[in-house]
């Protein structure tokens, strides 16, 4: 159990970056009551677009003074797909029956995912995304990848942003009111469909952040990426109690932990050889989230109702 | 109205689905006696051509296209052009099956080159079977494709009559590289991981077995999922284990970031894997982290091979893209095979193929059995397994980010 330490390193960046994905699906979640499948796509979509940025980049650019810049392509690609998204797929369906935009998500999902297949050059296989090089940071009990600091810094700043964000402004509290309800908040002169377009602005922003951190961390994006990425990230956002914001980051934390626990320890408890290790972690991650959806329906922190936004 | 644009844009959005995925199939269009009088033999290809095992299945897919080439150019069988139709399984068994069927209803298929993948090749082995239509693949190397399930236990027995290969198998290939590493390197402490795929599993199998058999240690074992590309935990066992060095079973777009990440969490260990890690991409994925990583792969090194000299000079004349990497020479053999194949039925036909398509086929099929000729990565025939008589294997190392040939021969039980 000594690499206990390292091992938790490893749970709470994985957990970190499902958190920022999580934030998206949560976020669209908690007002207009829909999964947004397409998500992952977004977060995809917000990769391609930051090593497009590093590709413009003139040779021997050093990737701290692309970073800013990366972000920011990332982000706009990101945003204008997910407002997009918002607008020609998912506004035409407001009021209809449920399953019809949860389809719709799908389909866009799949759109989506191909279109980059098909038009971004050579994006038919993984294409290596830049990476920080140097020794690994040592904190005496752990050590962490230099690119991994950046998701270590994004992640609570994006959080503590968003709290206050939600909180303390006008648009933050508009946002509030129209996930509690929406007839009343737009009686009350709020422009619903402009929150509606922030929220799935604001997720997509977050999953473009995290998709930084992802090529950073595994140094390549691929156009499938954000599939199984997406599918954790929607665990994680259903773990914390769908709707919440803090508890999409909770969510994040706690499966990336189990995650890495499982991969690590499970196969040392004896009996359990057969059962642990990196080909089980998904298995044991659900396990996780399926007992915790038995105790408390609502997720970790779901009750929090007030806090919905 | 908002029933009406609803049903737009669903439509819109099914469309757009249908037609993004139909931009990967190619019309069939079948062009009847390309070359004059004669007739025209189509031989199907079958490889990954999209997808993270493009790379490999590209470099296939040229390296026929420069067969049938040379073949029509040469009129290697008079009167008889050949063409290829090349058809992309995405690496995914179900595709392949799709592609075998599609390729026994096109009646001018005499033949099949493919596929990369054990497990496509497994899905592919009972269609082309009921068709009687010969399969070589260039690259497939788990053993029960030719020896059946129960080859472990020595009770070796070929499960479909249509099925060849030119490549080497697992059940030499996982030994090969146990021995020098055991032998040679003298690294006697092993971290196993696979894939669970039936390449994967079964080359970690024989590797593993291999090794301990001559006295090296496994001091840990772990499954992945080919489609992760988070393997930080697992580098941390890995470090903690106090391995050598770690050996992978299973393909490129895992196994690189696994080797780069067991190397960032600090343990400056080589990973080792078989043919499918023996690619340009490998070193892409991983970057620096790629340097000292081994993979073992069949047949000699092209470049030290007077017979592969021609096929690279006429690969690189022909203007390819991209490369021909790991299994170009193989798939140029199993291509020219099928074209022997062929010329033998022909030649004892009257210089023209049996008009029945069944009939051709089956007489091509069985005339694989004693094709023989000098091919591009050595002498090119097949045993009663169906497998080749070429043991020869290879072991590269990366250095300065490109694979080096390290050691090669033949391998002695």
């Amino acid at each position: 159990m000594n690499d206990l330490p390292q091992q938790l390193a490893n749970g709470l960046l994985l957990g970190a970056l499902y958190g920022l994905i999580a934030i998206g699906y949560t976020m669209v979640y908690g007002i207009v009551q829909l999964i947004n499948f397409a998500h992952g796509e977004i977060f995809m979509i917000g990769g391609f677009g930051a090593l497009t940025m590093w590709l413009w980049m003139p040779n021997g650019t050093s990737l701290l003074v692309a970073l800013p810049l990366m972000i920011l392509m990332a982000v706009i690609c990101s945003v204008l797909v997910g407002v997009g998204a918002e607008r020609f797929a998912y506004r035409p369906l407001r009021g209809a029956p449920r399953l019809a935009p949860l389809i719709t998500a799908i389909g866009l999902s799949i759109a989506l995912q191909q279109a980059i297949w098909a038009w971004y050059p050579e994006a038919t296989k993984s294409r290596p995304f830049p990476e920080f090089s140097g020794p690994r940071l040592d904190f005496g009990a752990f050590t962490i990848e230099r690119g991994e600091l950046y998701l270590l810094i994004a992640a609570p700043v994006c959080m503590i942003a968003l709290g206050f964000f939600v909180s303390k402004t006008r648009t933050g509290r508009a946002m509030q009111a129209t996930s509690q309800d929406p007839d009343t908040a737009k009686l009350m002169g709020i422009n619903t469909d402009r929150i509606i377009v922030m929220a799935f602005a604001i997720g997509a922003a977050f999953a473009a952040i995290a998709a930084i951190a992802h090529g950073l961390r595994y140094g390549e994006v691929n156009f499938k990426m954000g599939f199984i990425a997406g599918l954790k990230a929607f665990t994680a956002a259903v773990l914390g109690g769908i709707g919440n914001i803090y508890g999409a980051m909770i969510g994040g934390v706690v499966l990336g932990l189990s995650e890495a626990m499982a991969t690590a320890y499970i196969a040392d408890i004896p009996g359990m050889e057969q059962l642990g290790g990196g080909a089980w972690k998904d298995v044991w991650a659900f396990v996780l989230l399926i007992l915790v959806l038995l105790l408390r329906p609502q997720g970790l922190l779901g009750e929090r109702v007030s806090d919905r936004a | 109205m908002r029933h009406r644009s609803l049903l737009i844009l669903t439509t819109a959005v099914t469309a757009g689905a249908l037609t993004l995925s139909a931009c990967g199939s190619r019309d069939d269009d079948s062009e009847d006696g390309g070359g004059g009088d004669g007739t025209t033999v189509v031989i199907g290809l079958d490889a990954p051509l999209t997808g993270d095992l493009s790379a490999l299945g590209i470099g296939i897919q040229n390296s026929a296209e420069l067969a049938v080439k040379t073949a029509n150019e040469n009129e290697e069988v008079k009167g008889v052009t050949f063409e290829l139709e090349p058809l992309d399984d995405v690496a995914q068994a179900q595709q392949g099956q799709q592609n075998a069927t599609k390729l026994v209803g096109n009646e001018d298929v005499m033949g099949v080159v493919g596929p990369l993948n054990s497990d496509v090749g497994q899905s592919m082995q009972k269609v082309f079977a009921d068709a009687d239509m010969v399969q070589v693949s260039p690259a497939n190397t788990n053993p029960s494709l030719t020896q059946g399930e129960e080859w472990q236990d020595g009770e070796k027995t070929r499960p479909f009559d249509t099925y060849f290969r030119v490549s080497t198998t697992d059940a030499i290939q996982g030994p090969y590289a146990a021995q020098y590493l055991y032998n040679e390197k003298k690294l006697k402490k092993v971290f196993v991981i696979d894939d669970k795929k039936t390449y994967g599993a079964g080359l970690a199998g024989t590797f593993a077995d291999e090794f301990e058999n001559l006295g090296g240690k496994v001091v840990g074992t772990d499954h992945v999922n080919p489609d992760d590309k988070d393997f930080a935990a697992i580098a941390t066992k890995v470090k903690n284990s106090g391995a050598d060095f770690v050996y992978y079973g299973g393909e490129y777009p895992a196994g690189a970031p696994l080797a780069a990440q067991v190397k960032k969490a600090g343990a400056k260990i080589p990973t080792v894997g078989g043919d499918a890690l023996f690619s340009a991409e490998y070193v892409a994925l991983a970057k620096e982290n790629a340097e000292g990583d081994m993979a073992s792969s069949v047949g000699a090194p092209l470049t030290t091979l007077d017979t592969a000299k021609e096929f690279i000079k006429n690969y690189e004349a022909a203007g390819y893209e991209d490369a021909y990497e790991a299994y170009g020479g193989y798939s140029y053999d199993s291509t020219w095979a099928i074209i022997q194949a062929v010329k033998a039925v022909v030649d004892e036909n009257d210089g023209e193929l049996p008009g029945d398509a069944d009939e051709a086929r089956k007489a091509i099929t069985e005339a694989m059995n004693d094709v023989s000729f000098e091919g591009v990565t050595g002498k090119v025939g097949f045993d009663e397994f169906g497998d080749t008589t070429n043991k020869q294997l290879s072991l590269y190392q990366v250095k300065d980010g490109e694979h080096v040939p390290l050691t090669s021969g033949e391998f002695e039980g």
